[in-house]
C-alpha cells in the first residue's frame, strides 16, 4: 500500500495557494453553501460558520439577535471538511479575517482544532454547567443533542420490514433477491466529515459495523454527500432506507413520506461542537452567542428544530423517539477523537470504504 | 522592688519564643520547597509513565504492509493520555529515514536518539510547554528493516495541577503541625520559666530583715543565682551579727567600769582628806587605764570580726608580724603598767614563714598574745615565728607557769574571766586570737615548754617548707643541690 500524504496537508497547501492568488473571499464564496445575515445593518457582526443547515439553525440565531439587538450575525453554511480546512488555515495565518464562531457536526475536527491550539478559551456559568463529556479545555463545547437514525420510505417499506436494529437491517439485505438491493443510502464519508465520524464511531462500537459494510458492499449501497440530498431521495422513493442520518434533519424535513427509526441496539448521539477561533475580531460576540445557545431559551429554540432531541423517557413526549435505556451512545468530546483524525487511520478507513462502494 | 531601675532587657521567654518561631519558619520554608520539588517530581514520574504507555501502545500497532511501515492508531493510547483530561496531545510516528508516517506535521522536539530506549524531553507544543517521549521500535523484516520512532507529547496542565495539589496538601499538613508545635512550645517555655517566676515571687514576699537562705530546690541555671544570693545574705547576716554582738558587748562591758569610775569620782569629790584623795585619784587613774585597754581590745575585736568577712587574703610572712608587734606595741607603757621589764626577745630564722591571711588581723592577734604575756606571764618574754611541717606558727612565750588547765579549755569564750585575771580584764584578748585563728583555718595552742609557757597561733603554711627554704636561699627549688 502506498503511504498516503495527510489529506489535510494537501488541501492546506492548495488553499494557501488559493488564498494568495485569489484572496480569501473567492475561496469562501466557493466553499459556502448558503448564507444569511441576521440583525440590524449597523450592528457589529459576528461571523458564524456552521455545517448546520441554515433553516435548521436559523431560528436559534434569529432568537439570539432578538435578544441581543446590538449584535448582528453573518451566518455562512459550509461543508464540514472545507470548514475544518478553512478554520485551520485562518488559525495558521497570523493575520487576516477570521470567523468569530464555528459550529460543526464533525466534532472530531473541532477537537483536532483545539488540539492544534486554534481555539480561544472561554468560561462562564453556562459552560461550567455543561457535562464534562461535552467540553474540552474550555475551548470546545457540545451545544446540541442529535441522534444518528435510520430513515425509510413509508410507502416502499412495509411496516413489518422496518428495521429497528442494525441486525434487522442486515437481515433485510441478506436475501439474494432483496428489494432493498441498491436502494440503501448513507453518507459519503470521504466528503462528509459527519459521515466519517459516524462510521468511525460505529467501527468502535460493535462488530455489526464490519458485517454492515460487507452487506452494503454486496448490495450496492449508495453513498451521498449531504443530508438533505439523502432525505430527498428517500422521500421520493428513489432510495428506500438511509442509514446513519442525523435525526434533526430528518425531523426538520417533516416529510410524511419519511419514517424515522432510532436503532434500538444502540443509537449514536452527537453534540455539535462550538468553537471560538483564537484571536477573532468579535470573540466577545462569539462568546455571547455560545452562552445564548446554551441558555434555556437557546436550547428550547433548537429543540423545536430537532437539534436538541428528547431521546429517553425522562421527558417522554415523543413516544416514538424512545430509545431503550442504555442504548444511547453519546459521542464524547475528548482527545480520543483525535484518533479519528489520524491520517493513517483515515486512509485505512477510506480505503476500506472505497472497496465497499466501488462500483 | 516595684520601681524598675532601668528598662528591662527582652525577657527570656521572648528570646526562646523568637528562636523557636525562627526555627519553625526556616524549617517550614525548607519543607515547603522540598514539598514542591517532590510534588513536581511525583507528577513528572506519574505522567511520564502515561506518555510512555501511550507511546508503547502506538508502537505496538506499527506493522509492515507491502514493505512500508503502517500505523493503526489505537484508541487505547489516547484513552491513556486522556487521563490528563485537559491536556493537548501531540504524536508522530517517523520512519527510519525520519519521514513522517503519521501524526502531527508540527515540529515536535526529537529526543536524543537512542536505538533501544525511550527518551524524554521537554519542549513546546504550539504556544504551550509540553513533555515528549520518543520510543524506538526496531524492525527486521524481509522487506523492511529499520527503526520506527514513536513520539508522543502532552501539555503540562495535569502535571502542574498534580504538583500543586501535592504541594498544597503538604503545606496544609505543615501548617497544622507548625501551629501545634507553636502551642506546645509556648506551653513548654512557660513551664520552663516557672521556677524563675516563683523565685521572684519568693523574693518579693520576703521580709527585708529575713536573711535566712532561700529555697535552693531550683533548676541548675537558677541555682547559681540562688546560691550566690544565699552567700551574699549569709555574709550580710554575719555582719549584722557581729555588729549586734559588738553593740551588746560594748554596752554590757562598759556599763560597769563607767559606773565604777563615776562612783570613785564622786567619792573623790566628797573626800576631805587630801592624802586619801591622792590614793583614790591613783586608783581612779588605774581604773581609767584599764577602761582604755578594754576599749582598745573591744575595737580590736570588732576590727577582727569585720575583716574576717571582708578583708582579702594576702601572702603574709609571720616573721614580719612578729617583728612589727615588737616594734609597734608600746612596750614601755605596758611594762610600766604591769611593772615588768620591757625587754622582749625576737626569735626568727632565715626561712620565710608565709601564710595566706590578713596582716592587720594577724597583727591584732600577735598584739593580744603579747599583752596577755605581759599581763599574766613572767619574764623573759620571747616572740617568734617558725615553720612546723605544713604549719606556720606565730608564738609568744613567757617564763611563767601559764594558764590553769581548767581555763585553757574555755579560752575564746567572751567574758571569760579567770580567777587570776585582774578586775579590768575583759577576757577578750584570747577570744580575738581565737577568732583570727578560726578566720584563717588555724588553731590556738598552749604548751608548757622547758623555758616557760608558750601560746601559739598555728596557721596552714602558704609555702611548703622546702620551697620556703629555697626562697630563703635565693634559688629555685628544682635546681636544688646540683648547683
Amino acid at each position: 500500500m502506498k503511504r498516503l500524504i495527510a489529506p489535510t496537508a494537501a488541501i492546506l497547501a492548495t488553499a494557501l495557494a488559493a488564498m494568495f492568488a485569489a484572496g480569501l473571499t473567492g475561496q469562501q464564496a466557493m466553499a459556502q453553501e448558503a448564507s444569511a445575515r441576521f440583525g440590524a445593518k449597523d450592528a457589529p457582526e459576528i461571523r458564524l460558520r456552521s455545517t448546520t443547515d441554515l433553516d435548521v439553525l436559523g431560528p436559534a440565531i434569529a432568537a439570539f439577535v432578538a435578544q441581543h439587538p446590538d449584535w448582528a450575525v453573518q451566518f455562512d453554511q459550509w461543508g464540514s471538511n472545507l470548514l475544518y480546512d478553512q478554520t485551520l488555515l485562518e488559525c495558521i495565518a497570523e493575520s487576516g479575517p477570521k470567523a468569530d464562531a464555528v459550529i460543526s457536526s464533525a466534532v472530531h475536527q473541532m477537537v483536532d482544532l483545539v488540539n492544534r491550539g486554534c481555539a480561544g478559551t472561554y468560561r462562564s456559568d453556562r459552560t461550567a454547567a455543561l457535562s464534562p463529556s461535552l467540553q474540552w479545555r474550555d475551548e470546545v463545547w457540545g451545544i446540541t443533542r442529535e441522534a444518528a437514525v435510520m430513515i425509510y420510505n413509508r410507502a416502499g417499506v412495509p411496516e413489518a420490514d422496518v428495521p429497528h436494529t442494525r441486525f434487522a437491517l442486515l437481515d433485510l439485505l441478506r436475501p439474494e433477491a432483496s428489494p432493498y438491493r441498491g436502494r440503501v443510502s448513507t453518507y459519503d464519508i470521504e466528503q462528509s466529515g459527519l459521515g466519517y465520524l459516524f462510521a468511525y464511531a460505529d467501527s468502535l462500537e460493535a462488530s455489526t459495523f464490519g458485517a454492515l459494510m460487507e452487506s452494503f458492499a454486496r448490495t450496492g449501497a449508495v453513498a451521498t454527500c449531504c443530508s438533505s440530498e439523502i432525505i430527498e431521495s428517500v422521500a421520493s422513493g428513489d432510495m428506500l432506507i438511509a442509514y446513519n442520518i442525523l435525526g434533526s434533519y430528518a425531523q426538520s424535513h417533516a416529510d410524511p413520506r419519511v419514517g424515522i427509526v432510532w436503532p434500538e441496539d444502540y443509537t449514536l448521539v452527537l453534540s455539535r461542537g462550538f468553537l471560538l477561533p483564537k484571536g477573532s475580531a468579535q470573540a466577545e460576540g462569539g462568546a455571547l452567542l455560545l452562552d445564548f445557545l446554551l441558555s434555556g431559551q437557546g436550547q428550547r429554540v433548537m429543540a423545536q428544530s430537532g437539534l436538541v432531541a428528547t431521546l429517553d423517557d425522562t421527558e417522554g413526549s415523543n413516544t416514538e423517539a424512545l430509545v431503550p435505556a442504555g442504548a444511547l451512545r453519546p459521542i464524547r468530546i475528548e482527545p480520543t477523537l483525535l484518533v479519528a483524525r489520524d491520517a493513517e487511520k483515515r486512509a485505512r478507513f477510506l480505503a476500506r470504504w472505497r472497496e465497499v462502494f466501488a462500483r | 522592688m516595684s520601681a524598675p531601675l532601668s528598662a528591662p532587657q527582652r525577657s527570656l521567654a521572648a528570646r526562646v519564643a523568637t528562636g523557636v518561631l525562627g526555627l519553625l519558619a526556616a524549617g517550614g520554608v525548607i519543607v515547603a520547597i522540598a514539598a514542591f520539588a517532590y510534588g513536581r517530581q511525583a507528577a513528572r514520574e506519574a505522567y511520564d509513565r502515561l506518555l510512555l504507555g501511550a507511546a508503547g501502545d502506538i508502537a505496538e500497532t506499527v506493522s509492515i504492509i507491502d514493505g512500508a511501515p503502517s500505523v493503526d492508531l489505537p484508541v487505547s493510547a489516547f484513552q491513556l493520555l486522556a487521563l490528563a483530561p485537559q491536556d493537548r496531545i501531540a504524536y508522530a510516528v517517523r520512519g527510519s529515514d525520519g519521514g513522517l508516517i503519521t501524526g502531527y506535521t508540527l515540529d515536535l522536539p526529537q529526543a536524543a536518539h537512542s536505538a533501544t530506549q525511550a527518551s524524554f524531553t521537554d519542549g513546546w507544543f504550539g504556544a504551550e510547554r509540553a513533555r515528549f517521549v520518543t520510543l524506538p521500535r526496531r524492525f527486521a523484516e524481509r522487506d523492511f528493516s529499520g527503526t520506527i520512532r514513536v513520539t508522543v507529547g502532552q501539555t503540562l496542565r495535569a502535571r502542574n495541577a498534580m504538583a500543586l495539589d501535592l504541594t498544597r496538601d503538604a503545606l496544609i499538613a505543615l501548617t497544622v503541625a507548625g501551629v501545634a508545635m507553636v502551642l506546645l512550645a509556648s506551653l513548654v517555655i512557660a513551664q520552663a520559666m516557672r521556677p524563675l517566676a516563683r523565685l521572684a515571687e519568693g523574693l518579693e514576699a520576703r521580709d527585708p530583715y529575713d536573711l535566712t537562705p532561700m529555697d535552693d530546690h531550683v533548676p541548675t541555671e537558677a541555682a547559681v543565682m540562688v546560691s550566690a544570693m544565699n552567700g551574699f545574705m549569709r555574709r550580710l547576716d554575719r555582719q549584722f551579727d557581729a555588729m549586734r554582738n559588738l553593740i551588746s558587748d560594748t554596752a554590757h562591758q562598759l556599763r560597769t567600769p563607767v559606773a565604777a569610775l563615776r562612783v570613785q569620782a564622786e567619792l573623790i569629790a566628797e573626800e576631805p582628806d587630801a592624802d586619801k584623795r591622792g590614793v583614790m585619784i591613783e586608783r581612779l587613774l588605774k581604773r581609767s587605764r584599764g577602761l582604755g585597754t578594754l576599749l582598745d581590745q573591744m575595737l580590736s575585736r570588732a576590727l577582727v570580726m569585720h575583716r574576717t568577712e571582708s578583708a582579702p587574703r594576702h601572702i603574709v610572712d609571720l616573721r614580719d608580724v612578729a617583728l612589727d608587734v615588737i616594734e609597734e606595741t608600746d612596750l614601755d607603757l605596758l611594762s610600766q603598767e604591769f611593772s615588768r621589764d620591757s625587754d622582749v626577745k625576737l626569735v626568727i630564722g632565715d626561712t620565710p614563714v608565709c601564710v595566706r591571711a590578713d596582716a592587720l588581723m594577724l597583727g591584732e592577734a600577735a598584739k593580744n598574745l603579747l599583752i596577755n604575756a605581759f599581763k599574766h606571764g613572767a619574764p623573759p618574754l620571747r616572740v617568734g615565728a617558725e615553720l612546723r611541717g605544713a604549719q606556720a606558727v606565730l608564738w609568744v612565750e613567757d617564763g611563767g607557769q601559764g594558764l590553769p588547765e581548767a581555763v585553757r579549755g574555755q579560752i575564746g569564750a567572751r567574758f571569760t574571766r579567770t580567777a587570776a585575771s585582774r578586775g579590768d580584764s575583759a577576757g577578750l584578748g584570747l577570744s580575738i586570737v581565737q577568732a583570727v585563728a578560726r578566720a584563717f583555718d588555724g588553731d590556738v595552742q598552749f604548751d608548757q615548754t622547758p623555758t616557760g609557757f608558750r601560746a601559739s597561733l598555728t596557721l596552714p603554711a602558704a609555702l611548703s617548707p622546702a620551697l620556703a627554704e629555697a626562697v630563703a636561699l635565693g634559688r629555685s627549688p628544682t635546681r636544688g643541690d646540683t648547683a
